[in-house]
């Protein structure tokens, strides 16, 4: 006998799984199509610390000279990545879903607790429902990057017909930068979350393709449950 | 939401498990499968046929946002660029007999008129001061003057071919050409250009008389109009034939 406990619906399993591809593409082809105004860096003065990218890391991707081809899949993933976004967005209202995601009004503080147990700094957490406090800011973080990625996207995209968008972010050159941002922040993401997912386990994984989690705690399952099954 | 512990059998886990690997694995094959049969679809003007279509989809749903009241913003003069960028020489490098120049402007086939440099300028003159932007990605406030599209067609009696859907421009060597919806072509801001930064057009800027239309990418500026004619099929586009959306609009 096993204890199992619902944990993904299986609409958000699939919107997630569906996700990562068409994210996948968006960033490839943005890559593609970043090649042709490859401007910006980290650095100050007239020192450069990083570049975006090396060549180094166009030549080994064969990114050069391949701007139409970004262009073309950029804006024919664009509504599949976004229609994916808002369809999630939607059932996490209607299922309730949210109220396990969106912060509270202890999470900033917990979340710092999170973090120092982490990093091992310091043990024991306050008690948590489906997300602690460090995922739920984290989780609804990148629900609001999808949502101005693709705001930002649409003011580069029709800077003239939208230009009431484009005024509000700053204007054309500062939409291209946000949007180049809110990219290399869903790298970063993506990078702790696929850290974080392989420490948690594969029980934690599984919960994404089946749904459920087995529960550890085989004492509390009493005879008399089981006999009630 | 169901958040009470269940009890059950371990074959369940790992029934369960299983058949949620399965359908995992199949997933990414899909995706995989679907990428490869993609990337093997046959080519229309350069780009692969889905992706074109996808192109031509979007141009329909967004020329529902294009009104000739939403204006590409303008600046003062003090911030237009000294120096303008040069991006492109296709059309430009056998055209140097520019003292001869003049616009053929195809009313109808068999009927086209010539007209010359001064024929434009007795219209009345426009500038613009606008963020150029280039489809690789950069932009420059640049400073131009011309006169505006839609008082050459009133000019020129050109109200039954701006019923049509498009216009086509050519180089006079004809290496660079592209076509432009009629409603871009019309919008205000789209000028039969002869002044960069108060002065003539340079050699490099496609003197004498050149395209700028702030709606569209920069590809779409043409450069040294040879040709000028009206047509409801999309005239031949240069970039277009390498694999670039055809509308280009902004």
């Amino acid at each position: 006998m096993k204890k199992i406990i619902q944990k993904h619906p299986l609409a958000i399993r699939w919107l997630h799984w569906i996700n990562f591809p068409l994210l996948t593409i968006m960033i490839w082809s943005g890559i593609l199509i970043y090649w042709a105004n490859d401007v910006y860096k980290i650095g100050f003065g007239d020192k450069t610390l990083l570049k975006f990218f090396p060549d180094s890391f166009n030549k080994a991707l064969n990114i050069p000279f391949r701007l139409a081809e970004g262009m073309n899949l950029h804006f024919f993933f664009m509504w599949f990545f976004t229609v994916n976004g808002v369809i999630y967005f939607l059932y996490l209202l209607f299922s309730k879903e949210y109220k396990l995601i969106f912060p509270n009004k202890d999470s900033l503080k917990e979340a710092w607790l999170v973090i120092l147990h982490d990093l091992h700094i310091k043990k024991g957490l306050p008690p948590q429902k489906k997300y602690n406090a460090a995922q739920r800011i984290a989780y609804t973080g990148i629900i609001i990057l999808g949502f101005l990625v693709i705001i930002t996207g649409l003011a580069i995209y029709k800077p003239v017909q939208l230009y009431w968008l484009c005024n509000i972010l700053g204007g054309y050159e500062w939409a291209r930068i946000e949007h180049f941002i809110i990219t290399i922040l869903f790298v970063l993401f993506f990078l702790v979350h696929i850290i974080q997912v392989m420490i948690a386990g594969w029980n934690n994984f599984r919960g994404m393709l089946t749904g459920f989690e087995v529960v550890k705690d085989t004492e509390v399952i009493k005879k008399e449950e089981v006999i009630n099954e | 939401m169901n958040n009470v512990p269940q009890i059950v059998d371990k074959k369940f886990v790992k029934q369960k498990t299983l058949k949620a690997i399965i359908f995992f694995v199949l997933f990414i094959v899909a995706c995989l499968f679907a990428w490869n049969r993609l990337q093997h679809q046959p080519k229309e003007a350069g780009a692969l046929v889905p992706l074109r279509k996808g192109l031509d989809m979007n141009e329909w749903i967004f020329s529902h946002l294009f009104s000739n009241n939403h204006l590409s913003k303008t600046y003062a003069k003090k911030l237009a660029a000294p120096r303008v960028r040069v991006n492109g020489y296709v059309g430009l490098k056998n055209n140097n007999d520019t003292a001869n120049w003049k616009l053929n402007l195809v009313k109808t086939i068999g009927d086209t008129l010539k007209i010359s440099l001064a024929d434009i300028k007795v219209m009345p003159k426009s500038e613009i001061i606008f963020d150029f932007k280039c489809i690789e990605g950069w932009n420059q406030i640049t400073h131009w003057g011309g006169v505006r599209f839609s008082d050459f067609v009133n000019k020129y009696g050109l109200s039954k071919q701006s019923g049509l859907k498009y216009v086509g421009m050519e180089t006079p060597d004809a290496l660079y050409y592209v076509g432009i919806d009629m409603a871009s072509m019309m919008h205000p801001q789209t000028l039969l250009c002869y002044e960069m930064n108060g002065k003539p057009l340079p050699m490099n800027q496609g003197f004498p008389l050149r395209l700028i239309i702030p709606v569209k990418y920069g590809v779409k500026h043409l450069k040294r109009i040879g040709t000028l004619f009206f047509a409801n099929s999309k005239p031949r586009d240069y970039w277009h034939e390498l694999g670039y959306d055809y509308y280009c609009g902004m």
